[in-house]
């Protein structure tokens, strides 16, 4: 019987898909004072796994239906004048390919932030916030969920906020870490504050869509949008990029995402790098029908995507810190994807999307092996004689190299990650990146070219890593002795290596293998890939091949960078390279011209304005009705004289009043 | 008329009777004291429930009305008049929920003169219940004035060290504002032959000259109240000095009575005036939301920085009220709840903070979600719902006045609601601010590390608001629903 009501597609199942990791949350928080570890890890990971089956089965029930669009309403939220929105899930095509990313890559991150933080709270001192841990990422599974599953522009909106706050949870995990003792706290506000000024420009474009539709359902908004007047999808699809460029971390909002590098490990695959920064690319993939019809929202969504995939690009090959160069890579291949999704080719973006999920968070669970291995490694060496080397950071990749033999799993796992962010046939992220070149060649040529140019970089920084981590020889005491990770973490490494060598296949570029095209057409109308071209695969795969010759000839042959050495680039490049090195200082920019003339100006405002000013006006009033009574009590000092004198005064002035006035 | 057991008298009296009980009791009783206040405030919320029980929420007209004559002046009747509708029954309800758990703060942190505390008290939730269910305007500027003695005491005796500059500065702010009210109440009731609200509200409005200084004369009051910037200056001071309980009620009931006023006098009674200067009250109002929010950054008092807040959060109210759309109106109404639900759980946490360091500063704490988990816990979800996090309840009722605001045809520019707006990034900003520094970072300070969590006494005491933030955000349509038939009809 259990099996026919979920095979008949029985859609008022479809709330489990957010009751379990709810549940798991629930669970967690309440009962994981009394429970271990492993426990706390094995009901958090269930939880999302199970919401992964859910979203599987979600998936056969859509294609027996057809692939046609469910709403699944679950209860009332609000009705104010004529605003009605209910808690309503959307399940298409589209809510469950994101909906599978989410959980299916989730669950790995999961299992492998089982033995992670069993070895983090540890490190850091503090075992007791292993449960908060899974607490929080239970909850941004579910927040997530909302995210993807949302029916209405609003419930979205909630996921949106939603993730950002677990966002802003756990990159400030170690809330009394970082530089100062505050580094972490701050990454986490900063990151919250940079997301909110997106969020300012989506909840502008939500007002509008209000003001046009009456509704913010996605269905009746889409059926008429082409009767809405043009301008205001204009500006409306305009201010919604400004939510893209603060969650996914397009320009001129990136500034957060390098330093929610802060947050743990598993958190930085799962939530900064896999899936929610993807949810820019979800907006505007989800918001089609709009884009469609404002061509010039489409434009500068492509060249901002592009400008951003260089620009991050050209960051991430001067940086040393092994996480710092996947987060610049990141906010890189974010760009690619919104640019593809910003020329209309939504299933490019898509596609490259679930492949850099892979992939990336491949990049950044390996990369937390080897920091741990490099931690272990430390620990090692200070065992067997020498010193605790303080100096040496774990993260940081000139204290590396030679890994390649300590750590041979996470070598190979890493190796097939990075060659996937690359573009090397015949991985997956070669396939994803192919169609969104393919497709700028054709609506874009320059968006081509500066993409193209991105790629090599992407190439070029990514062989830098590998070959600084793990060639070469060990240039430091406990990249000596660092040790492979245990099995709870190498084996989601592992499925994910698959993952990364597969997911090239969900969309292989020959007629009728078009697979996941198929599947999207059913929520995005007219969505479809283009021809295989010849051209553009060779080509883009001889500038990968480049892009890694060249990091060879600079970092391979040459075994440079010491800790202390320069880099090699930092000769050839002059102010260029200390340009990427700063990170174009855009950092330093907004602290300077923004950040501190407001601060200045609300010390000015609370300390002299409000004080002197403001309060100013009732103070002078007292004040002066005070002197005024001082005054006038002078007037009764005792002397006859003066009372005369006041008396004759007031009977002239009535004698004056009555002869001359009331006459 | 009906003289019988009218709920609206009930409520609004019971607290005296506790006052009663406590006037025999003696100072030394202490315990007694805090029990009686605290079981008469919980049974005037059960009470309160009970009008709730009995309330009609299709009907936007005023419900239970009870009518006594009570003097004669001129032509006109001054009456003892009460009624309830969809929008003061949700003051009412928050004015008896607060009151309990504002009582349950005072249990440690009162030890002396308890006995005057609670007799304060008790008038005082009189008091504010009167001014949200009186119809006849003399009996509504009764009340009015009743609130200011005792919160004149509350904030002189039992405050801080500048608690009598801060006492008398509150009632002169505000007893400026009432005078001018009287004047205009008394203008407004010889001239129409009547004092009550409903018949005034059922006869012909007045010429626009008269509505534009009857306005001006009631706005003052109110403004002041709520307050609106730049009538604002009063109510930080208040704030940092007045007791916990003190604080609670304030920025929880009392502010609201001013936006109440506009809401029940100045919009049905001067409608036209109301919707000539809306854009005047609605530039303000956004001169508040922004001043308010950057103003609080700056503030190294914690106390102070969520006073400021308030000026901010108010704003969004009073932009709300001027939108003239139904969407707005229900939000503003929604977000009175909101602010008096997340702002008093802000004050009686910095009270929790306060009673065991004797400290406001922000500088003087940090890492404090180490030392005390609960409360770090709670006070997230709180600092969360006070910056209008979506899930929680401050985010419905900021939504609903922006894009009612957005969309309004009386206020007809879309910049209030876009600099609005502006004022969501910075509520995130100064309350993350404020939360880092009071719980996040390390435990540097050596006081800090002796500190104990909360004791059940204190959790029981957020609990039921958190249950309220969650409600309100999850699940808010019961409470529109009881607004919606009396917002509509005001906006008619």
């Amino acid at each position: 019987m259990l099996s026919e009501t979920l095979a008949n597609g029985n859609w008022n199942l479809a709330f489990l898909v957010l009751f379990f990791p709810l549940a798991g949350l629930l669970f967690n928080l309440i009962a994981g004072k009394w429970l271990g570890e492993k426990v706390i890890g094995a009901v958090a990971s269930l939880a999302t796994g199970l919401s992964f089956v859910m979203a599987l089965l979600m998936g056969t029930w859509l294609m027996q239906g057809g692939g046609e669009a469910v709403t699944v309403p679950l209860f009332d939220w609000f009705r104010a004048g004529s605003l009605h929105l209910g808690w309503t899930l959307r399940i298409d095509t589209l809510s469950v390919m994101m909906m599978l990313v989410v959980t299916g890559v989730g669950t790995l991150i999961h299992i492998y932030a089982i033995g992670y933080m069993h070895d983090d709270v540890r490190h850091q001192g503090d075992p007791g916030r292993f449960q908060r841990f899974f607490v929080f990422l239970n909850l941004f599974i579910f927040a997530m969920l909302i995210l993807v599953s949302a029916d209405s522009y609003l419930m979205m909106f909630v996921g949106w906020e939603g993730v950002g706050l677990c966002s802003y949870l756990l990159i400030g995990f170690w809330y009394e870490k970082g530089a100062e003792g505050t580094g972490n706290a701050k990454a986490a506000k900063k990151a919250f504050i940079v997301n909110r000024i997106g969020d300012f420009g989506l909840l502008l474009a939500l007002f509008l869509l209000f003001g046009a539709f009456g509704t913010l359902n996605f269905d009746p908004i889409f059926k008429n949008a082409a009767l809405a007047s043009p301008a205001i999808i204009l500006a409306a699809t305009l201010l919604m990029l400004l939510g893209v460029a603060g969650k996914s971390a397009q320009l001129p909002l990136f500034v957060w995402l390098p330093d929610a590098m802060a947050g743990p490990t598993p958190v930085s695959a799962l939530i900064h790098a896999a899936t929610m920064v993807t949810a820019g690319v979800y907006l505007i993939a989800r918001s089609a029908p709009l884009y469609e019809l404002a061509p010039s929202a489409q434009l500068v969504a492509t060249w901002l995507g592009a400008a951003t995939a260089l620009f991050a690009a050209t960051i991430a090959i001067a940086q040393n810190d092994i996480k710092k160069v996947l987060a610049y890579s990141t906010i890189s291949q974010l760009g690619f994807m919104v640019a593809a999704v910003g020329m209309g080719a939504m299933v490019a973006g898509l596609f490259h999307l679930v492949t850099h999920a892979f992939f990336k968070a491949l990049l950044f669970l390996a990369a937390g092996s080897v920091i741990q291995g490099m931690e272990r490694g430390l620990h090692e060496a200070a065992h067997h004689g020498g010193e605790y080397d303080e100096d040496v950071d774990p993260q940081d990749m000139r204290s590396m190299g030679g890994l390649r033999s300590r750590m041979g799993l996470t070598f190979w796992v890493y190796l097939i990650g990075a060659l996937a962010l690359a573009g090397i046939a015949p991985l997956a992220g070669f396939f994803s990146k192919d169609e969104i070149l393919l497709d700028a060649l054709h609506e874009q040529p320059g968006v081509f070219a500066v993409l193209l140019t991105a790629a090599f970089l992407t190439a070029f920084y990514m062989g830098r890593q590998v070959l600084l981590v793990f060639f070469g020889q060990p240039r430091s005491e406990a990249a000596a002795h660092a040790t492979e990770s245990p099995a709870v973490m190498t084996v989601p490494l592992v499925l994910l290596a698959a993952g990364s060598v597969l997911a090239g296949a969900l969309n292989l570029p020959v007629e009728g293998l078009h697979w996941l095209t198929g599947w999207l057409e059913h929520s995005i109308a007219g969505a479809e890939s283009l021809p295989f071209d010849w051209l553009v695969a060779v080509g883009s795969t001889l500038v990968a091949l480049s892009g890694l010759a060249a990091a060879y000839f600079f970092y391979g042959k040459r075994q440079p960078l010491g800790r202390a050495l320069a880099d090699p680039l930092s000769s050839a490049g002059c102010w260029v390279y200390s340009a990427f090195q700063h990170k174009w200082w855009v950092d330093d920019i907004y602290r300077k011209w923004l950040v501190g003339p407001l601060r200045a100006m609300s010390e000015f405002l609370a300390a002299t304005f409000d004080q002197q000013v403001i309060d100013g006006v009732p103070k002078l009033l007292g004040e002066s009705v005070k002197d005024f009574a001082i005054w006038l009590s002078g007037l009764q000092n005792g002397l006859v004289r003066s009372y005369i004198m006041a008396v004759l005064g007031g009977l002239i002035f009535i004698l004056a009043f009555l002869l001359f006035i009331m006459r | 008329m009906e003289y019988g057991l009218n709920p609206l008298i009930v409520v609004t009296f019971f607290p005296l009777l506790g006052f009663l009980v406590i006037l025999f009791l003696r100072e030394t009783q202490k315990e007694a004291l805090r029990w009686t206040a605290l079981l008469t405030s919980l049974i005037t919320f059960g009470l309160s429930l009970w009008l709730l029980a009995g309330f009609q929420q299709n009907s936007g007209d005023f419900q239970m009305i009870y009518d006594l004559t009570w003097l004669k002046i001129g032509p006109a009747l001054i009456r003892l008049q009460m009624g309830v509708d969809g929008i003061s029954i949700l003051m009412v309800l928050l004015t008896t929920f607060l009151t309990p758990l504002a009582i349950l703060s005072t249990w440690t942190a009162v030890k002396e003169k308890v006995k005057g505390f609670m007799l304060f008290f008790m008038m005082l939730e009189t008091g504010m219940l009167g001014v949200f269910l009186a119809l006849d305007m003399v009996l509504f500027y009764v009340f009015w004035e009743f609130t200011l003695i005792p919160m004149y005491f509350l904030i002189g005796i039992w405050g801080g060290k500048r608690r009598i500059d801060a006492a008398i500065k509150f009632f002169l702010f505000t007893m400026t504002g009432s005078l001018v009210m009287l004047v205009a109440i008394i203008f407004l009731g010889l001239t129409m032959g009547s004092f009550s609200l409903p018949e005034l509200m059922a006869a012909n409005p007045l010429i626009y000259t008269a509505q534009l200084w009857l306005f001006l004369g009631f706005g003052l009051a109110f403004a002041i109240k709520v307050p609106l910037w730049p009538f604002h200056t009063w109510l930080p001071d208040a704030h940092v000095e007045a007791p916990t309980a003190g604080s609670v009620i304030l920025a929880g009931v009392l502010l609201k009575m001013g936006t109440y006023g506009f809401l029940r006098f100045n919009l049905p009674l001067f409608p036209d005036a109301a919707r000539s200067l809306a854009p005047w009250i609605g530039t303000l109002a956004v001169a508040g939301i922004l001043y308010g929010a950057v103003v609080s950054w700056a503030q190294k008092d914690l106390k102070k920085l969520v006073a400021y807040s308030s000026v901010s959060h108010l704003g969004f109210v009073m932009l709300g009220i001027f939108a003239f759309t139904v969407e707005a109106a229900e939000g503003a109404v929604l977000q009175m709840i909101n602010h008096g639900l997340s702002t008093g759980a802000l004050f009686l946490i910095v009270g929790m903070l306060y009673e065991r360091r004797h400290t406001r500063e922000l500088n003087a704490f940090g890492g404090l979600w180490k030392q005390m988990p609960i409360l770090g816990s709670l006070a997230l979800v709180v600092f969360l719902s006070s910056l209008g996090l979506p899930g929680l309840n401050g985010f419905v009722g900021e939504f609903l006045i922006l894009a009612g605001t957005f969309v309004s045809p009386v206020l007809n520019n879309p910049w209030f609601a876009i600099l609005a707006a502006l004022g969501v990034i910075w509520a995130a900003v100064y309350l993350l601010h404020a939360f880092q520094k009071v719980f996040l970072g390390p435990l540097k300070n050596e006081a800090n590390l002796a500190l104990k969590d909360l004791n059940w006494r204190e959790i029981i005491t957020l609990i039921p608001l958190l249950v309220l933030i969650f409600w309100l955000g999850l699940y808010p349509q019961p409470f529109i629903n009881l607004m919606a038939a009396s917002v509509e009809k005001l906006l008619k």
